[in-house]
């Protein structure tokens, strides 16, 4: 500890009439910070009424930038008081060092402290802009995938079609597995809280109704549209967000290929395909999961199952869902192709789209369900 | 143990070593990328180090620094072998190096003077006015404008980039600088400024900088000496001149190849 106690920076002063004579010792290093601005603190207070103070560095052990920084800060502070103070006894490296961070004033930014409120609906306002021009964008870019489309269909030699089957096998055959398992698992779960509600009306069987109605039109299509936002949107947003910030869209551009063409168009084309054949699965796991929920603890046994399920729905119980599951991928494909074209240069940038093109995708997806439930029960389908 | 660095000048011997490398042995998998390497790096000296591309010069370099294991030898920093180290003391002797990264690695999430802020705020107790008078200090020391503090790295030119680099890995006042190809990627005037700067920063701050390079007009303007690597070995070492005198056919390529003449007659002139 002694050696410590010897090394933090101090300052004597000596008076000898107007003139203060302050010898500096120690380390003023960065380590000690806090014990060199208590030094310059001390010194600026010291100085009083004198008219010029001298600073003897000839004892001091070691300065650095910081130590350098604060001596010159302090020297012109109290020169603008109208005490002249200069460096004594500075070794040649002290001298270099002190002339190389000479003090200079940085203008702190002006602080921009405003009214709360006002913040507030500033930042409300902005949003509301942001979110229509995302509409507006979104509508805009979707002419532009269109476009990209006919192009492709009047010119087929252009299309990508290994791209197409790469996509689709990442989207669709990769996807079952998890699709079909929480799927499965939220037609048991249905299943369960249903009969135990039921159950109470002496009303099981009708479980059966719940879960067909139920799942083909709703929880199939929702549960594929969360997931493959999840998982394919993402990926999407990364893939085509990270090319963005290396550049390599704009080298498919400058090549006269159209990274729309390139890039999107196969990437919507297999979502579109791929998400009414993961809705079918997805209903069908759901269904096999509800069943089997039904049978053991409703005892519900398959035949009557399957006969109760035959009644309960008709063919447009099942296109209800599978009609909006084109619709959901478009979305889906579009909010994560968006996000990831608008991705900047840094990863926290790309961090940021994607999360937004998940969260996009999904509430985007919810509320087209509701458009798509009022349309139906309108046109009474 | 026999000595790689058989060129050294007389005087280098009673120099103190800031690094010391002895029988280093780096690898990955199958491949050994340099076995038996030797090298001494001596305080305040601006150690230049070239090499072909794939000798591992880069490799070496994250040796040292800790950022890639090694097999075999034993690496001392300022006297002490890292390898038995606390954690503590390592964190220590990080304090005591800066490293600018040869792309910058510039926190994107954070302005050019939060980055520099960065390690002071991990290491050193400052009050909210010093961290922000030093930051802006490094800042300028670099040669950058004081509008580029608030800038975030994305939004910086390559040569910019550099320099918050360096401002940063000059934050905590640093004994040994690794540059990592610093002039790679500017244009000769950048180059030559940035040249200038590093042996300014280092006659100023008394720093001792290990540089990867390419650069020949940096190794001719600003290095004291030079390391060559190749073959998996420091192939020779010292001044410029020992390096034009050599006779190893690599080393004759490099620096008395056409580029290198260009170079020379216009340093002569």
């Amino acid at each position: 500890m002694a050696t410590d106690l010897l090394r933090e920076p101090q300052i004597t002063i000596e008076r000898a009439g107007a003139e203060r004579r302050a010898i500096l010792t120690g380390r003023w290093t960065a380590e000690q910070a806090a014990a060199i601005e208590r030094c310059a603190a001390a010194l600026a207070a010291e100085a009083g009424d004198s008219r010029r103070v001298l600073l003897d560095l000839s004892h001091v052990e070691r300065l650095d930038t910081l130590g350098a920084w604060v001596l010159d800060r302090t020297r012109h502070e109290l020169g603008t008081a109208g005490r002249a103070v200069d460096f004594v006894g500075a070794s040649p490296e002290h001298t270099i060092l002190l002339n190389e961070v000479a003090y200079r004033g940085f203008q702190p930014r002006p602080a921009t402290r405003r009214n709360r409120l006002y913040d507030v609906l500033v930042e409300v306002g902005e949003n509301v802009v942001r979110a229509g021009k995302d509409f507006a964008g979104g509508i805009s870019f979707l002419g532009e995938v269109m476009t990209a489309l006919v192009r492709v269909a009047t010119r087929p030699r252009r299309f990508r079609g290994a791209s197409l089957v790469h996509q689709l096998e990442l989207v669709a055959f990769r996807g079952v597995p998890i699709i079909a398992l929480i799927s499965f698992l939220v037609g048991c779960i249905v299943a369960q809280q249903g009969i135990f509600q039921l159950q109470r009306f002496g009303a099981t069987p009708f479980v059966v109704d719940l879960i067909g109605i139920l799942t083909l039109r709703e929880l199939g299509v929702l549960l594929t549209a969360i997931m493959i936002a999840g998982r394919s949107g993402s990926a999407f947003t990364a893939e085509i967000g990270s090319m963005k910030m290396r550049e390599e869209i704009d080298a498919l551009r400058v090549m006269g290929l159209d990274p729309i063409e390139v890039l999107i168009v196969p990437r919507l084309l297999a979502l579109v395909i791929a998400m009414p054949m993961l809705t079918f699965l997805s209903d069908l796991a759901a269904l096999y999961g509800g069943g089997l929920v039904a049978w053991i603890y409703g005892g519900v046994s398959p035949d009557v199952f399957l006969s109760r399920l035959r009644a309960a729905i008709q063919l447009n119980t099942f296109l209800v869902g599978i009609i909006k599951a084109p619709f959901m991928a478009l979305i889906i494909g579009l909010i994560a192709s968006m996000e990831g074209l608008a991705v900047q240069g840094s990863a926290e940038s790309l961090g940021r789209h994607v999360t937004s093109s998940v969260v996009k995708a999904i509430f985007m997806v919810i509320v087209v369900d509701g458009v798509f439930a009022m349309f139906f029960a309108a046109i009474r389908y | 143990m026999p000595l790689a660095t058989p060129e050294l000048p007389h005087r280098d011997r009673h120099r103190e070593a800031v690094i010391r490398v002895r029988g280093l042995e780096v690898g990955f998998g199958e491949r050994t990328i340099m076995k038996g390497l030797d090298l001494d790096v001596y305080r305040g000296e601006i150690l230049g180090f070239v090499g072909a591309s794939g000798t591992g010069k880069s490799v070496l370099t994250r040796a040292i620094l800790g950022l890639v294991p090694k097999r075999a030898g034993t690496i001392e920093v300022f006297g002490e072998n890292v390898d038995g180290l606390s954690p503590a003391s390592r964190r220590a002797i990080e304090r005591r190096w800066g490293v600018l990264f040869q792309f910058g690695a510039l926190f994107s999430a954070l302005t050019v003077k939060e980055n520099v802020q960065v390690p002071m705020r991990e290491y050193l107790h400052l009050s909210d006015r010093l961290l922000d008078e030093l930051a802006m200090l490094k800042i300028e020391m670099v040669g950058l404008n004081p509008d580029a503090a608030d800038k975030l790295p994305s939004e910086l030119s390559g040569g910019m980039i550099k320099r918050a680099a360096l401002a940063r890995a000059l934050a905590l006042d640093p004994e040994i600088l690794f540059l990592d190809e610093p002039t790679s990627g500017l244009d000769p005037i950048g180059a030559g400024e940035f040249d200038d700067l590093i042996a300014t920063l280092q006659r100023t701050l008394g720093l001792t900088v290990f540089m990867v390079t390419h650069d020949l007009d940096s190794l001719h303007t600003v290095c004291d000496r030079i390391a060559a690597l190749g073959e998996g070995r420091i192939i020779a070492a010292g001044t410029i001149d020992t390096m034009l005198k050599s006779d190893h056919p690599w080393l004759k390529a490099y620096f008395r190849g056409k580029r290198a003449r260009g170079v020379m007659t216009a340093n002569e002139a």
